[in-house]
């Protein structure tokens, strides 16, 4: 960061108005918070990835003979916790969302600037007892903590993990807390709720899942630790205890917590598409409201990660009534992106390259989704590597695109300085190549019947798990690549000016990098969201 | 047996039919909608590139466009829900005239019991064109019962039973895998369904076994615990008479009722205290920890036997030999 600054030092940022870790690691500047979650995500990112790249290398033949199965048992356990935890969750709200809400809105900062430290404080006390837990020897319960495994049979640090979890989960309950009260009472004069920019409709959703959800987690992971510790027999069959209560209230937030990780990613996408489409989104309304349709069912469909553990045939039935809700939402946010770019004027740079890549990943998610909401078919498929597949689609393939594309649209605001156009581009298809060849086959496995979570494999998986292991390391460049040309772009990239892509928003009418207080003068507001008509019909910076 | 490379697994259950059926209907409906989706972005993206465009053309949005395409896909998704539902309807309710398995996992194995007697593991034998239900349960944590071939799975929980049903169609050795993770070797909790004709069943079964069925077993566990001094076959006894109580409905001493299936047995033995039969005072001691899953299950297969007949002692109505011309549940 220093180096950047030194460059622009003529003028005054929010990177060059303070010096030294204190000034770091005491800010209250949402954009500081901002950049001290970005390391501490991408860090965790790098974490979950290599555990990732054990797994798929383990995979690559039908025997367990890279690791032990324990070994096994505990990398994909912490891929999960690490890239669910401490990466997709805080992703876009915790760095796109802390840079942008109050710059959106028009405001000098979140409305609690100290919670908002607070909470980033949290993350980092949650995320080092994850790294103590990994380093210590890891825990093997799988992302899920499913008992009686977790609480009577592991002799991990599983209590370890679920405080670290617990501590996390706060974190996220004080973001959501503050982007509520920020957009509630914060918004510019002029800037009603009609006229704010989709990313905060879809902010604002997913605060509303962080705030009501995440303390059932907590209340889950707390029974599990006090189950462990003293025999509560809350869970324990010969105790009187119910295995089942577990998974519903594990699922009453983790299904939830998969739209608090994608909706903030389609509303990174409902800026990107209509900037470089240079046209107001289509159907505003209708994807405002799809955001907050999602939140609320969402809360309503928990039990279909349950419809072969044992729940009763009627609730299975209600279950997948509202799944399949629930996908109408998403399915309009789909037509509408796609009926924004009919007879716009588009141009292909980064961002709008990983936003395109989003729609049809997104989509295949989503309908494989629909496979898995249908109860009759769910039997087959759960469990499987089809479910791996299916959410890998919607994480990676939507929320991680989402978060690149988000990434390389507000970099030049963020540093100030223009990441290099074609090796963003390249990277861009790199992904997008390496992630359909790593998880496409997954589909596959799981439909011929390859359970998830195995060490070793009957052999006639193998062809498909090797072309599964080598998209894996085509990806893994794909994600080291803008991580080396944004640390080189600091130094060498162009300047990017205030507004490089021609955007509308609230956010591109101040300098990049922007002051301290965002804005000079408070900005009030007489025109809507996404009003490419009445601005310049060319991207001013074409890669 | 195994073919490299599959794309799509052995169909060998009735229930593997109407699943694929359901699942191609998905594949070419969700399959067609994206690939239309694809070709309009990129249709629209080379349509309408920058370099040729001019200027944009204002578009605000369209209600009649959000109506049609909200309600077109609620209108399919309801077709996905009913279709899906009605099979899983189907997978869950097995036919009454089912031959009936008992199953017991523990990490890392699977222990199967034949009515007749005969014990497996890791291995199942059944017979082809023959409804089957299998009665689960678990020794310690969550495992699943997953059978790629006939596309069924179902979880075996620890404390209480679960059940599963299938016709298999077609003989052959087929995958059985543990789906639900469940420790160290949950990779390794693995083993084959047998489906063999009926002649080559019945060959197995005879060669097999030897101690007498399941319920004989019960039977004579049931004496040994010494059950048979309260719950006496006439209506003398401090404890309910059991003969045809099974699958019954029972009054409780509370007022409700409750149907005297194989949950309600285990409950009635572990925890005799929770569900106390109208009538009869809360004198049962427990028997957690005295009996073990397998003996627990042999204990219900006794009950079951008790149907009907007036005699003290009736240990089987069941064939010896199943009978293989009993009528398949044909959809």
């Amino acid at each position: 960061m220093a180096t950047a600054s030194a460059i622009t030092a003529e003028r005054e940022h929010y990177l060059n108005a303070d010096y030294g870790f204190r000034s770091w690691l005491l800010t209250t500047d949402h954009k500081r918070i901002a950049l001290l979650y970005l390391i501490s995500i991408t860090f965790f990112f790098f974490i979950g990835g290599f555990f990732a790249l054990l797994i798929r290398l383990e995979l690559l033949t039908p025997q367990g003979d890279l690791v032990q199965a324990d070994t096994y048992n505990k990398l994909f356990s912490m891929h999960g916790q690490v890239m669910i935890f401490f990466f997709l969750i805080p992703a876009v709200p915790a760095v796109l969302g802390n840079f942008l809400v109050p710059m959106m809105i028009g405001a000098k900062d979140l409305a609690f600037p100290r919670i908002n430290l607070l909470s980033w404080y949290l993350f980092i006390i949650g995320g080092g007892l994850m790294l103590y837990t990994i380093l210590t020897g890891g825990v093997d319960t799988g992302w899920t903590f499913y008992v009686p495994l977790s609480t009577a049979y592991l002799g991990t640090h599983v209590v370890l993990a679920a405080v670290s979890i617990f501590i996390a989960g706060f974190s996220s309950i004080l973001t959501g807390l503050n982007f509520i009260v920020t957009i509630h009472r914060m918004r510019a004069p002029g800037m009603t709720w009609g006229r704010m920019p989709l990313f905060l409709w879809s902010n604002y959703a997913t605060s509303i899942i962080q705030v009501l959800g995440t303390p059932v987690l907590a209340i889950s992971l707390s029974l599990v630790g006090l189950e462990r510790m003293f025999h509560l027999g809350v869970f324990n069959p010969q105790l009187g205890g119910d295995p089942l209560l577990f998974q519903h209230l594990f699922w009453f937030y983790s299904h939830p917590a998969v739209y608090i990780m994608i909706l903030p990613g389609m509303g990174v996408v409902s800026e990107i598409i209509p900037c470089f489409s240079r046209k107001r989104v289509f159907g505003y309304e209708f994807v405002a409201l799809a955001s907050i349709g999602i939140a609320v069912l969402g809360f309503l469909v928990w039990a279909h990660h349950m419809f072969v553990a044992g729940i009763s045939l009627y609730s299975a039935m209600v279950f997948s009534f509202f799944s399949y809700l629930v996908a109408v939402p998403s399915a309009i946010k789909v037509f509408n992106w796609t009926a924004t770019m009919y007879k716009g004027k588009i141009y292909y740079s980064t961002p709008m390259l990983y936003a395109m890549g989003f729609i049809g990943l997104f989509t295949m998610g989503g309908m494989t989704g629909l496979f898995l909401a249908s109860l009759g078919v769910d039997v087959h498929v759960t469990d499987t590597y089809f479910i791996v597949a299916h959410f890998h689609y919607i994480m990676v393939g939507g929320m991680v695109m989402a978060y690149l594309a988000g990434m390389h649209f507000w970099w030049p605001k963020i540093s100030g300085r223009m990441y290099p156009e074609a090796w963003g581009k390249l990277a861009a298809l790199t992904i997008f190549i390496g992630f359909n060849l790593t998880f496409f086959p997954q589909f596959v496995l799981g439909w011929t019947g390859m359970p998830r979570r195995y060490h070793a494999y009957t052999p006639e998986f193998q062809v498909l798990n090797v072309l599964s292991t080598a998209g894996s390391t085509v990806l893994a460049v794909g994600y080291l690549l803008p991580m080396v040309y944004f640390l080189w772009s600091l130094r060498y990239g162009k300047e990017a000016g205030d507004n490089p892509w021609g955007a509308a928003g609230l956010e591109w009418k101040t300098a990049s990098p922007p002051p301290t207080y965002n804005f000079e003068e408070t900005p009030v507001v007489t025109w809507e969201a996404y009003n490419y008509d009445d601005l310049p019909k060319e991207v001013p910076v074409v890669g | 047996m195994f073919p490299n490379f599959p794309i799509w697994p052995v169909r060998a259950a009735t229930s593997a039919s109407n699943l694929d059926a359901l699942f191609i209907f998905l594949l070419l409906v969700t399959g067609t909608v994206t690939i239309m989706i694809f070709i309009l972005v990129t249709l629209f993206a080379l349509r309408y590139r920058h370099t040729i465009v001019e200027k944009p053309t204002p578009i605000l949005g369209s209600l009649a466009l959000e109506t049609t395409w909200s309600l077109v896909p609620f209108g399919i998704f309801l077709i996905f829900f009913v279709w899906g539902a009605v099979l899983y309807f189907q997978e869950r309710t097995a036919p009454p005239d089912s031959m009936e398995i008992y199953v017991v996992a523990k990490q890392w194995m699977w222990k199967l019991q034949h009515a007749d007697g005969q014990r497996e593991i890791n291995e199942l034998h059944v017979p082809v064109d023959r409804n089957v239900k299998l009665i689960m349960t678990s020794q310690d944590v969550i495992h699943s019962f997953f059978v790629p071939a006939f596309r069924l799975k179902q979880d075996v929980l620890p404390g209480r039973y679960t059940t599963l049903w299938f016709h298999a169609i077609r003989p052959g050795t087929y995958h059985l895998f543990c789906a639900e993770y469940c420790g160290t070797q949950h990779s390794g909790m693995i083993g084959s369904i047998v489906v063999m004709n009926p002649a080559a069943y019945e060959a197995w079964l005879s060669g097999g076994g030897g101690e007498g069925s399941l319920a004989s077993t019960g039977q004579k566990l049931f004496q040994q615990l010494g059950c048979g001094s309260c719950h006496r076959s006439d209506t003398q006894g401090r404890g309910p008479n059991l003969v045809g109580v099974f699958g019954k409905p029972v009054l409780l001493e509370d007022g409700r009722t409750v149907v005297a299936d194989e949950n309600y047995v285990r409950e009635s033995i572990l925890n005799p205290g929770a569900k106390i039969v109208a009538g009869f005072k809360n004198i049962m001691p427990s028997f957690q920890g005295v009996v073990n899953e397998e003996q627990l299950l042999s204990l219900i297969a006794y009950v079951k036997s008790l149907q009907g007949s007036q005699q003290a002692e009736p240990v089987s109505n069941r064939p010896a030999v199943p009978n293989t011309s009993a009528q398949p549940r044909v959809k």
